[in-house]
Parts: C-alpha cells; structure tokens; sequence
C-alpha cells in the first residue's frame, strides 16, 4: 500500500498547524533519548540560606562537557513579571561550553542577569531567565521545612515550581553561532542545547526548594518526594517572539512537519501490526486522558477545544476498544481515516502524535532529519522564467491565491517590532500607527501580489529580469523556489487577517519543541508545561519512553 | 564580540531602514555576514555606505550590464550592482571579461561576487587600480590588500571569470602519480580470476 503524504493545504492551515501536540519526534524528548548516557553532575551549589546564589550544572561525555550555570536572584513581588518589558527575574540561566573557570563565572555573575542588555560570548550556547510560581514554591518550601510532603492539589494546578519567560540561542547577545556547534553529533536535532537549559534548570528548582526548607528547618526538613518531583516540568510563558521564527525559517518548518508527515504515511503503511505494537498504543491513548482532563486554562477558547478533544478522545478510544481489530491489514491506516471521517483537528493530531509511540524503527532515522542547512536554498535560481514561477504559484499557493486582499478584515493585522523591546508584535494598521514599517511576515498577501503583477509579462521572462522593476517581491519570489523543493515550508494561511489567532503559529513550534497543557492567556500568548513527567537527570541511564503519558498530574 | 547572526539581523533591518526592499536586505545581511566571516571590514563600509545615502548622496543603480559599461555620471551603488550581477550571471558568464568604471564601496560588491562564483562554479577574480581579489566559489577571497588601502571608490574595474583549469603543470601531476602508485598491490593471475565481471563476456 502506498499511502501519500497529506496535503499541505490541509495541514499547513493555522486552525490544523495550531492543533499539533507532542510527540515521539519532539525536540525535548530527542534530547533526553541523546543525552541518556551522558555523566549528569551538580558541580556547584553555593546558595544562602533563601536560595540566592550560583549553581553549576553538567552533563560530559569523554571530553565533552556542557554546563548550566545559573544565578538566582532576589527580587521584589513587584519587579516579577512573566512578560518580556521584564527586567529582572528569580533566576536567570546559561549554557556555557565547557567547564566554566572562576572568571567565566564572574564575567556570566555580571551579564547572564541583565539577559537581553547583557553580553554573552562565543563560549555561551543559551541563555534564559526563569520566575517562580510564587504560590507553588511558597507553598513546597514551607511543607518540606515542616517535614512533610506539600499538597498534590496544589501542585497539579500549575504543575512546575519555576516558569522561563524566554530561552534564547544561535548568535543572539553573542552567544555561540550555529556554525560553530553544528557538526557535534549529540546536537544534530533543533532545539537540543535550549532543550538541554530548561531540562537542567528544572533540576536546580528542585534542589533550590530543598536547600531552602532544610535552611528554614535543619533538623525536621525532608527533600521534595522524586516521584513529586518527576511530575513536575518547567513551565514556559511564551509572547509573539516565537511567531516570526516559523515564517523565516521555511526549509526548517518543512523538515519538521515532513518528518511529522513521513512518520504517519509510514505507520499507516505497515500491513501488519504486532500485538505488542498495538498494546503500547492502546495503552499510551489510555493514560493520556490524564493529560487532558488536568490540562488547567481560564481560556474559553482552549477549554472548548480541550472538551471537544476529551470527547473525541473517548470516541476513538470506544471505536478501538470495541468495534476495531488491530489484526486486520494496515490498522494504522484504517484507524486514520476513521478519525479523518469522525473527529476534530485537534483530536486527529493528537492521536497521530501517538501513532509514532510503538515505532521506534520509523521516528529514530527521522529526527536526524529534522535540521535544516538553510543557507543552501537562499539564492533565486533568476534564470527560470516567469512561466515556471506562475505554476509554482498556482500549485503551491492556490487557497491563497483565492484570498481577496481588497477586502479590509483580509489584512486588517500587521505585524512589527516594537522600539522598546525589539520584539515582535501584532497590530490593527487600522487604529495603530507603523504599518508603513511592516515585517515581511504578510507571506499570503505578497505572494498574491506577486501573482497579480506577473500576470501580464510573458512566460518566457526571466526572473532576473522581472526582479529589475520588482524589487519589492524579491522575499516571496525567493520563498515560492523553496516551496517548490519543500512543501511543507509555508503556512498556507493569512498570517495578518482580522481572524488571525496568533497562538496557532506559537503553539506549532511549541508541540516541536515537546510542551504539554497550552493555556493561552490572550490570543497573543501562552503558557505551557515541558518535561512534566520526565525521568531526573539520575534516572536517564534507563528510562521509560512513553513517561510523558505516565505523569501523574 | 558580535555573533554573525547578530551581523545578519542588523545588517538586514538597516538596509531596509536605508530603502531596500525586504528582499534586497536578506542579500544584503548574508553578504555582509559572509564579509565579516572571512575578515573583511563589512559592517564597517556597510554603516560608511549607510551614513552617505542617509546624506541624501546619491549613488547610480546600474541594471543593464553590459560587457563594457560606460561611466555614469555618480558612483556606482555596490548593492545594487552586486545584486544585478548575481541575478544576472548566468547571462554575463559568456563576457568572460567585464569592465565597469566607479563603484563606491567595492568591498560591497566582493561577496555578490563570491556568491555568483559558486553559482557558476568558475572562480572569479576583481582588479581594480592596485587591488586583486579572488573569489574562490564562494568558499573564501583571496587577496593582497591591506585595510588602509582599499579605496571608497574602485575606479576602473575590471571583472574575469576564470576557466576551470588546473594550477600545477602535466609534470607536477605526473610526479605525484607516479608516487601515489607505491600504494597499490600488483595483482596475480588468481586475483585477476575473482575480480568483477571475470567470467562473463561483454556481449553476453
């Protein structure tokens, strides 16, 4: 059976792309799969008595070593903000090459702190800032001083003890470029080293809270249970900043959701399918449903699709359990079209999230392929004619091409960068001033646009000599060569319509990167839980590989 | 020290501060990147380069490039020379030689060069009063300068793209053959029996 990879008109959609979940093929749990047999060390740990200081963590292997050092910091309740105008944070995070010397820690002790005023060098890899969930920590530490173990309830509903507010790599604030780490082996998937920083960090609020209660309480204080602290991840406030990242890095976005598409296309191919296979699914869709029903958000948006999900959820799960029969030829494929035919979008990816769980065969060789060498698609081929880039452009963009750009609500939003934090942002050119200064995110309008005015040239001009007079769509000229190679490297969707919701593009990159329980706190951002349920960094030597649906919150 | 991807993102947004489209300053920022890699003064012609245009001085866009390219009555803007000639290189390759008088900034220009060298995949090398650069398909430039003396504007230019021919002479290869062939193993009548295709005749 030849099974065709889906149709990116279908799944590059922002409602489907804003509907994909974790995964085997995530970066976080790649890493864990990478670095399980690395020497996990605390190196240094030189907090007072309410938790302020430098920790060091390390994973080596032979003559490798990369090392978290982390600084935490007090600050006042009212200096602790998630959002990124933030200047100061409970701890503050990098991802140093090496072993740090003393005066590598002293030079990070003065820059890592000021985060995005600070200057990094090329021996930093990553860089983040975290804040706690005040309650949650408050709350452990003082249980844990008085000897016991603090309230699950409590826990469950936040699930992590510290959120990052942003994590950074590739050559920002001078850390290490990309093209200086990029043949190390252990670093061949996206995402590894800043998946390295948060898993790390999540270790250090551990033994933060632990420090702090034994300080509070010598002699009755015991150390947060590993079986709570396994349950609990690292959460993660997440703004506009991530959009712009999946539009300017087309060829990138393709390997990851290819990869995603090659991973169904070829369970959906297998004949047959042995029992243990099918077990370990059935039992993965199982406990899952943990995942959703203590999946917490106060957005209406989120709990409708959280319902209508649990409610497809326990469809599927009947459907499989009582009228389908994983002994017939290409289960796979017939369970995907079931869901095709009787579920939502969200309900759809996430079961194909965990169709990959039994195949390890098929998942392995793929995140190997998930990087993308992007310089090697940059240059137009400009001796193609007219002619080529018009069929490009009818058969790749066609439910773009249909967009009616006259119509205001198709491109009432803008997006920019902001003066104050230069980051990007999302507005109404209509009520807000600096549309005149738009980023060259609008890919659906431009690539109309390009449409319309190549419409009455003759098919057998060159590019080069239409770039002459046509300057300004050289970006979606450029774009429409790389889709041709790589179907899935546009959203194929209006990044700036009034019924935008730019959480769909944040949630996209958030399932990539492995992040649980999307609670969106506007459509603008969001907050997300990663490695909850993740072994320690003392269990990775043998760990079980569907943790993420046994967690217990 | 500044990152290269810190080069690019600066690089890219002031020349669309500057006017070029969005585009033009994703070529801009990867040459200037590339400059920058290989050790010339990119982000520093590139802010001189800058600072004029902002003055409102003017530089000629040059589109047409022909063989022979007469002189315009203002300097020559290297960006948009560099980016005409990458678009165009394929079309100016049969040239072999090309001659344009007064570009401001050449140093600019190098790596739209550069790039085209490998698109082509012929070496390509610059002249211009006393300077030589050589642009080795993009891989890195070769050249004599020295900072002081790179001039703001090239005069005479002049622009060969190199035929793919060897730098050694017949003998030189020869020499070195000769001694690669203590490696191999003489072979024996049995070994020449098990080798493949032995056994078959080629009609069959």
């Amino acid at each position: 059976m030849n099974v065709k990879l889906r149709d990116p008109n279908i799944i590059m959609k922002l409602s489907r792309l804003g509907s994909f979940h974790q995964s085997r093929l995530s970066f976080l749990r790649s890493f864990l799969n990478e670095f399980k047999d690395w020497e996990y060390n605390r190196d240094l740990f030189n907090l007072d008595k309410n938790g302020y200081g430098t920790a060091v963590y390390s994973f080596k292997k032979n003559d490798r070593v990369y090392s978290l050092v982390c600084f935490a910091n007090e600050i006042k309740d009212d200096e602790r903000s998630d959002r990124v105008i933030a200047t100061k944070w409970d701890a503050a995070f990098t991802l140093h090459d090496g072993i740090p010397l003393k005066k590598d820690i002293e030079r990070l002790k003065n820059e890592v702190p000021k985060q995005e005023v600070g200057r990094l060098s090329y021996k930093e890899l990553t860089l983040s800032r975290a804040n706690k969930s005040v309650r949650v920590f408050n709350h452990v530490v003082e249980s844990l001083s008085k000897g016991i173990q603090p309230d699950l309830d409590k826990l469950e509903k936040v699930g992590y003890l510290y959120r990052t507010t942003a994590v950074y790599g590739s050559g920002k604030f001078g850390l290490a470029d990309r093209f200086r780490i990029q043949n190390r082996d252990e670093i061949n998937g996206p995402f590894r080293l800043e998946m390295m920083l948060v898993y790390l960090v999540r270790q250090f609020t551990f033994d933060q809270v632990n420090h702090v209660a034994k300080k509070i309480n010598p002699k009755s204080a015991v150390n947060l249970d590993p079986k709570i602290c396994k349950n609990l991840g690292i959460g993660n406030s997440t703004g506009l900043g991530m959009a712009p990242f999946i539009v300017n890095h087309p060829t990138l976005l393709n390997n990851w959701i290819l990869c995603r598409e090659t991973a169904l296309k070829e369970i959906r191919e297998i004949k047959n399918v042995s029992i243990i296979e099918s077990d370990l699914f059935k039992n993965c869709i199982k406990n899952s449903i943990k995942n959703i029903t203590s999946w917490n958000t106060e957005s209406e948006y989120q709990q409708n699709k959280i319902k209508l999900l649990l409610k497809d959820v326990r469809k599927f799960t009947y459907f499989m359990e009582e009228k389908f029969d994983f002994q017939k030829d290409f289960p796979f494929n017939e369970l995907y079209l079931w869901l095709e035919k009787e579920t939502c979008d969200e309900c759809i990816e996430y079961v194909v999230s965990i169709m990959m769980e039994p195949f390890e065969k098929i998942i392995q060789p793929l995140i190997k392929k998930m990087s993308s060498d992007e310089d090697k698609y940059f240059n137009i081929p400009t001796d193609r004619t007219l002619g080529d880039l018009k069929i490009i452009l009818e058969k790749k963009y066609s439910n773009i091409l249909t967009i009616d750009f006259k119509k205001k609500e198709n491109y009432k939003k803008f997006w920019f960068i902001s003066k104050n934090k230069e980051e990007p942002r999302i507005a109404d050119r209509f009520k807000e001033q600096g549309s005149d200064l738009e980023q060259p995110l609008a890919i659906a309008r431009d690539i109309k646009r390009l449409y319309d005015r190549l419409l009455p040239f003759k098919s057998n001009i060159k590019i080069s000599k239409f770039l002459i007079d046509n300057a300004d769509l050289r970006h979606v000229i450029r774009r429409a060569f790389i889709i041709e190679k790589f179907p899935y490297s546009e959203i194929q969707d209006n990044t700036i319509s009034e019924k935008t919701i730019p959480i769909d593009m944040l949630r996209l990159k958030l399932s990539f990167f492995g992040a649980l329980k999307f609670d969106p706190r506007s459509d603008k951002w969001l907050r997300i839980c990663m490695f909850q349920g993740a072994p320690l960094p003392n269990e990775l030597k043998d760990y079980d590989e569907q943790w993420v649906y046994k967690s217990h919150n | 020290m500044k990152s290269l991807s810190e080069i690019e993102t600066i690089s890219k947004r002031a020349s669309r501060a500057v006017g070029f489209s969005w585009g033009e300053a994703e070529e801009i920022a990867k040459c200037v990147r590339m400059l920058e890699l290989f050790g010339f003064p990119g982000i520093k012609n590139l802010n001189q380069y800058y600072k004029l245009i902002n003055k409102k001085k003017k530089f000629e866009s040059l589109t047409n490039i022909k063989k022979k390219n007469k002189l315009n009555k203002l300097p020559l803007c290297p960006i948009n020379l560099g980016i005409c000639f990458l678009d165009q290189i394929k079309i100016l390759m049969p040239f072999k030689k090309i001659n344009f008088l007064n570009i401001a900034y050449p140093v600019l220009f190098l790596p739209f060069l550069s790039r085209g060298s490998e698109i082509i995949g012929k070496k390509i090398l610059i002249k211009f009063e006393k300077n030589n650069f050589l642009l080795n398909f993009n891989v890195n430039i070769l050249s004599k300068f020295s900072k002081k003396e790179l001039p703001l504007i090239a005069k005479k230019v002049e622009i060969s793209f190199l035929e793919n021919k060897d730098s050694f002479t017949a003998k030189e290869w020869n020499n070195l053959y000769r001694l690669s062939k203590n490696t191999f193993v003489e072979e024996t009548e049995s070994l020449k029996q098990g080798a493949a295709g032995a056994g078959l005749t080629d009609n069959d």
